[in-house]
């Protein structure tokens, strides 16, 4: 770190970097590909369920041998629905995003010249890469990927004649899965390092943006759950391979009687959840720092109650470990848990509130800045709301008996985790595009992106919760053997449409932002006018950020509209001011 | 509804090609003035397009949802679920109105200054300490509902079932004369003890295998949930019943059924939901459908999943009894 100017080639530049800054970059590369599979699955398997029994020339096109006639096999509509969770919610949403803004925010916000460890970084990107390939890979082996669901429960998981997903494919997503803890782990001991020691002068933990907070305590939940999903996996391997009984009793299929005797499928259920769930705060708070952050920027405002913001983190962060018995209510354990489940689960809810209401608060008699960013932010906050209101429903043991596994589970955790987690990676970028690229992202084009895909979330997820309450169950390859669930199929169309509309409107996000890559507008160095550290490095980025010395800080990251300051925003590292008082 | 839709996809690339050629020309990357106004006023419109999808929804498509529930626990669960219900809409339709509303009425103006309003421990206390006790509230009264739904061990002359499942199939077993099951284990399968039941264990002889689930009106029933060879989950919606089946234990649910199928048949809504499903049928061609309650898998199995279901009739107890003493006990059919 000492020396800023040993002489790089392409390889240690672009590919091997220990750089934090292209370390991101390749994060948020590798994360778009990977979103880019999960939501064209999505596309096919939409299609299956608005339209069984109907032939797709696209499906006969992408699904080779997994379909029949352009009708998807039922074996490939749940390898479909398993692999598009598992990449969604650990490739894109967790290392995708977390990985894109933690890298690239840790060190520029607190002002530090790269992470702790430049090389664990790099180590960490590329076990993310590998495990990325090894899941991608394993689309196209013969018998077809995973297919027991995301959650991946044995027995199904675990026995290749239970589904033909649960032999190689399988066996992949499990070494990917591990593949992928590793790089998790690497990457979130190296954030909490960088950020309790490498704070430049003046920088108090009272005094960093929320986004280091939100990832600060993210990578805290991850090295805290990350290693107990290890371990369930291990386990399942073990099963699986080498005939050890953790998670298997008394199976008789297809006409044998298997040696497996005393396990229990609910000792994985309860390790899988206890990274299961707090996996759902790994994804959204990184989120809601990021959105924290510009929403106070472009409403020229400071965040609202910036301590009771950290509190909430923290009280969300610790309640997250406590509640994982909310996803097996009817899973067989003993009802006395689910009692103490509901108790904690709904606890979550008044942090939650309290960062609502905050949000919405700092919006209160702000100047709003309408970039792009900002109308992510916000459309950020209204499908938090709507997604969590029915976790009151869901985190009630007494009514997620009869919505369980049902489309009203799939309704709610997609708004309240998957689109408003997405919302927060793409507010995000749009707002720090320019400190990656250098460059600026179109704004039309937002707009379009961002209206498009807030119509399309709606559409999707809002009729969804109906089909839920009719009783349909998720992970239904049809429902024609239903005709209890005709009159949802008209819902289901309209949904198919919807999701059609959405992913659609990615393709103008993709080329905005590639095209911007290259072409955009030559940024500024504080384009949103901001006040944290990032923008007081130099537009073209250098190996240590600051050209001389890391400039000290001296205020919080929201002096933004300060009464008697001339300019409505000031930079953290701008001295006091004669008589000011700090905020 | 489908041309509909291939109009705006159309509009949608045709407008993102015009803006992407247009790219190199635009200058334009951060907010103006003229900027703030039109998203402003955008986002008021998107508040009422939201309010609007959310009454639309609700109108078009209620119909579809589950009947009132056809047991006396059920009963209870919908009450915790209206309560809910109304809460969540309340606080929905509340601060999605102040979130579009402030997104509209404080859109950016050049030269004004916002107000720099850091904190107020007042607010914060207010909306920290409301939810606390609402939600107290809630859990108290969810906590009592569950504790009565899941508490069986206070019923009187319950009636034992055993459901059985496997890929792709349910099965079940009455526990006879004598009300209780005789011990079983996948390892004592063969030919027609198709459940695995053990035959040297003399409770066992009155046990009565079904393929179609027969329950009295008004007698309390408690379920066991086995699994052959993977998770299941036997879902009861009409009676808002679900347990996992878990292969190596045992599971329990119990619920009173308070409606015959007859009944249930009768019911306003169930008329309405048929009359919408049976229109949909005739369009297509296909038979007219009779209600009848159902037990379906509920956790993912395997390829046939979506397939896996079982009929549940509810009739009055005599009916039930002569049902129940027609069919053979597994003595006389493994003999």
């Amino acid at each position: 770190m000492s020396d800023h100017h040993h002489k790089e080639t392409f390889i240690t530049k672009y590919v091997f970097s220990t750089d934090h800054k292209m370390i991101s970059k390749q994060y948020l590369i590798t994360g778009i590909f990977m979103g880019i599979i999960g939501v064209f699955m999505s596309m096919l398997f939409r299609l299956q369920i608005a339209w069984p029994d109907t032939s797709f020339s696209l499906i006969e096109a992408f699904l080779g041998r997994h379909q029949d006639g352009g009708v998807m096999s039922p074996d490939m509509y749940l390898a479909l629905v398993t692999i598009h969770g598992t990449i969604m919610v650990f490739f894109v949403l967790t290392a995708g995003l977390s990985g894109t803004f933690s890298n690239l925010l840790i060190p520029l916000q607190i002002g530090a010249r790269d992470m702790a460890s430049g090389f664990l970084n790099m180590v960490s990107y590329w076990l993310f890469f590998l495990s990325s390939v090894i899941m991608v890979f394993s689309l196209f082996i013969e018998a077809g990927p995973a297919s027991a669901g995301w959650t991946i429960y044995p027995p199904l998981s675990a026995l290749p004649q239970a589904i033909p997903g649960s032999g190689l494919g399988m066996t992949l997503w499990l070494v990917s899965m591990a593949i992928f803890i590793a790089s998790s782990l690497l990457g979130a001991l190296n954030y909490i390092v960088t950020i309790l020691n490498l704070r430049t002068i003046g920088m108090k933990m009272t005094r960093l943006p929320l986004t280091i907070w939100a990832f600060f305590v993210t990578a805290i939940i991850g090295v805290v759950s990350f290693p107990v999903l290890l371990s369930a996996a291990l386990l399942l391997i073990f099963d699986r391979s080498f005939g050890t009984s953790f998670y298997l009793s008394d199976i008789f299929i297809q006409g044998e009687v298997l040696h497996y005797q005393g396990g229990s499928p609910v000792l994985f259920e309860h390790l899988f959840w206890f990274l299961g769930h707090p996996e759902v705060y790994i994804v959204i708070l990184p989120a809601m720092g990021i959105v924290s952050e510009i929403i106070a920027t472009n409403s020229r405002k400071p965040i609202f109650g910036y301590r009771a913001m950290i509190g909430s983190i923290i009280a969300i962060a610790f309640l997250s470990t406590v509640v994982w018995g909310h996803h097996m209510f009817v899973s067989g354990m003993n009802p006395f848990l689910g009692s103490v489940f509901t108790f904690t689960t709904l606890l979550i809810a008044i942090p939650s509130a309290v960062k609502a209401f905050n949000w919405i608060t700092t919006l209160w008699k702000g100047n709003l800045q309408m970039n792009p960013a900002m109308l992510f932010s916000i459309g950020f906050v209204s499908t938090f709301i709507s997604g969590g209101l029915t976790g009151l429903v869901l985190g009630d043991s007494a009514l997620d008996i009869n919505v369980h596994d049902t489309y009203f589970v799939v309704a709610h955790f997609h708004l309240v985790m998957g689109v408003s987690a997405i919302y927060g990676m793409f507010a995000g970028v749009y707002h720090w595009f320019p400190k990656m690229y250098g460059r600026m992202m179109n704004k039309a084009l937002g707009y379009w992106h961002f209206w498009i895909t807030l119509v399309a979330a709606y559409g999707v997820f809002f009729p969804m919760h109906f089909v839920g309450l009719a009783g349909l169950p998720r992970r239904y390859y049809a429902n024609t053997a239903f005709p209890l669930f005709d009159d949802v199929a008209d819902i289901n169309v309209v949904i198919t449409l919807f999701a059609i509309l959405g992913g659609a409107a990615q393709l103008i996000f993709l080329a905005n932002f590639f095209i911007s890559i290259y072409k955009g507008k030559k940024a500024v160095q504080n384009p949103w006018k901001s006040n944290t550290l990032e923008w007081t490095t130099p537009v073209k980025h250098i190996h240590g950020n600051w050209p001389g010395e890391i400039p000290a800080v001296h205020r919080w990251a929201y002096d933004y509209s300060k009464p008697g300051l001339e300019e409505d925003f000031v930079s953290q590292i701008t001295p006091l001011y004669e008589g000011e008082e700090e905020s | 509804m489908t041309a509909l839709f291939y109009v705006l996809l159309a509009i949608v690339i045709a407008v993102a090609l015009w803006q992407i050629v247009s790219i190199f020309n635009l200058k334009g990357v951060i907010a103006t003035e003229k900027d703030n106004n039109t998203q402003g006023i955008l986002f008021a419109a998107f508040g009422i397009f939201f309010y609007g999808l959310m009454i639309f929804s609700f109108w078009k498509y209620s119909v579809v949802l589950l009947p009132e529930s056809a047991s006396f626990e059920g009963v209870r669960v919908d009450n915790l679920y209206y309560v809910t219900m109304v809460l969540i809409l309340f606080v929905q339709a509340i601060t999605q109105f102040l979130l579009f509303y402030f997104a509209f009425k404080y859109r950016g103006i050049k030269g004004r200054k916002a107000l720099f309003y850091a904190d107020s421990h007042k607010l914060e206390m207010i909306w920290t300490i409301v939810p606390a006790v609402v939600l107290a509230g809630l859990v108290l009264y969810g906590l009592s509902v569950w504790n009565d739904v899941m508490d069986a061990s206070d019923a009187e002359n319950p009636l034992i079932i055993e459901v059985y499942a496997k890929q792709f199939q349910w099965e079940a077993r009455y526990a006879g004369t004598d009300n209780e099951l005789g011990r079983a284990n996948v390892r004592n399968i063969k030919g027609i003890n198709t459940m695995g039941v053990d035959m040297t264990d003399k409770n066992s002889f009155d046990d009565v295998p079904t393929r179609e689930l027969h329950l009295p009106k008004g007698r309390q029933i408690i379920f066991k949930f086995r699994s052959q060879d993977v998770l299941h989950s036997a879902y009861m919606p009409h009676f808002r019943a679900q347990m996992n089946c878990v292969p190596g234990m045992v599971t329990q649910f119990s619920f009173t059924p308070s409606m015959t199928t007859e009944e249930m048949r009768a019911n306003e809504k169930t008329i309405a939901k048929v009359a919408g499903i049976n229109k949909i049928r005739a369009e297509k061609g296909e038979d007219p459908y009779e209600f009848d309650y159902l037990l379906l898998c509920n956790k993912i199995c395997g390829s046939s999943h979506y397939n896996m279901q079982m009929k549940i009739i509810v009739e009055e107890e005599a009916q039930f009894n002569s049902w129940l003493n027609n069919q053979k006990t597994i003595a006389e059919i493994v003999q």
